[in-house]
């Protein structure tokens, strides 16, 4: 088959490169497409870590490149795995995290549920669905800004019909305590279609062969959920949690529309206090040991859950 | 247990590659949990060591 391809590649080429193409291994020619691509990847991949690697352990600043460098050994690690202010950040972003896997994959899981069931409307509805998918995050974040009006804002209406309290009397933006719950709602709102259009596949990729099977061996409704959905969509949920955790993990645009970090700190999650300390404090040894933190615990997460959905595959 | 002991011992991927997750998720519990300082302090090690033991073990025959 490759002999085929390579001689019918030979009979087309200019006498020149036929020549040439005629004298090369399959393994050499393997390696001619294969090498653009690994020099691309090192110097947009390997060659960045590395050096970020190495100004993590200097004082390098980026707005004063004439300065003198020093070498720091991991003081810079050492200052971040001691300071409170980045350990509330992580807390931030731990909440952020997983509040928003939660309802993402509930709501997302149960939506896919109910669009995979016939019924008249179902691709209009679909449509409807995924649509805040498809805007851009600063947008959701500047428009959520006014939702969130405790006077003319439409979310703090809602909730005062539906509970009963004074519209004006709480602010989802400029309260401590809400605050945190005000990203968590708009990030759910706005990923939870991409959530539900993954379980969908999923669902939609099961036989219906087995839930007759199921039939005629009088399984019940429930439990051919528990036996035969559940385990069969769990790689694809799987697979969902992994792209929205790593989204989630590294959260920049639509929080700072948002809230801005605000108040005080509180939604400050870890890449907005990176950005901080990186470009306006230009910390950029220090702010380089940081990214290597986060970058370790994504990549480590990121090695648990592809062996897990092997796992889960392998099943 | 024994096997997964034995396994340890005879390096077999499957039980390292456990170890290296168990490191890795407690790592990540470390660093995000609001209750102790020290753990925060000491979770980057933990995940590091995680990490790297999990791409190394996962060379190891099953």
């Amino acid at each position: 088959m490759t002999d085929d391809i390579i001689s019918r590649e030979r009979a087309a080429a200019p006498g020149a490169l036929r020549r040439r193409i005629g004298g090369l291994s399959d393994r050499a020619l393997a390696w001619i497409f294969i090498v653009p691509t690994i020099l691309l990847l090192l110097a947009i991949n390997i060659f960045p870590l590395i050096w970020t690697i190495r100004l993590s352990l200097t004082n390098y600043r980026a707005n004063r490149t004439n300065a003198e460098l020093e070498w720091v050994g991991l003081r810079n690690y050492e200052r971040i795995l001691t300071d409170p202010d980045i350990w509330n950040s992580m807390q931030a972003t731990a909440h952020f995290l997983v509040w928003t896997l939660v309802f993402q994959v509930l709501i997302g899981f149960s939506l896919a549920y109910l669009i995979n069931k016939k019924f008249k409307g179902n691709d209009l509805w679909t449509t409807i669905i995924v649509l805040p998918m498809m805007l851009s995050p600063a947008v959701v974040g500047n428009f959520w800004t006014f939702l969130y009006q405790p006077q003319i804002g439409l979310f703090n209406y809602v909730v005062a019909f539906v509970s009963g309290v004074d519209p004006s009397s709480f602010s989802m933006i400029g309260d401590v305590r809400l605050a945190p719950w005000s990203i968590v709602i708009v990030d759910t709102w706005m990923w939870t279609p991409f959530v539900m259009l993954i379980c969908l596949a999923g669902l939609r990729s099961i036989p219906d062969y087995i839930y007759e099977a199921a039939e005629v061996d009088r399984a019940s409704r429930w439990r051919q959920f528990w036996t035969i959905t559940i385990p069969m969509v769990l790689p694809f949920l799987m697979l969902a949690v992994l792209f929205r955790g790593i989204e989630n993990f590294k959260m920049f645009d639509l929080v700072v529309q948002l809230t801005g970090g605000g108040p005080g700190s509180i939604t400050e999650l870890t890449s907005i206090n990176l950005k901080r300390e990186a470009f306006e404090k230009w910390r950029t040894g220090y702010s380089s040991a940081y990214a290597i933190i986060l970058f370790v615990t994504v990549f480590g997460l990121a090695s648990i859950y592809v062996k897990a959905l092997n796992k889960v595959k392998e099943r | 247990m024994r096997g997964f002991v034995n396994g340890l011992i005879r390096l077999r991927r499957g039980p390292w590659e456990t170890v290296a997750t168990v490191l890795i998720a407690a790592g990540v519990v470390m660093l995000m949990q609001p209750f102790a300082l020290a753990a925060y302090t000491w979770s980057f090690a933990v995940t590091l060591t995680g990490t790297v033991m999990f791409i190394v073990v996962s060379h190891f025959p099953e």
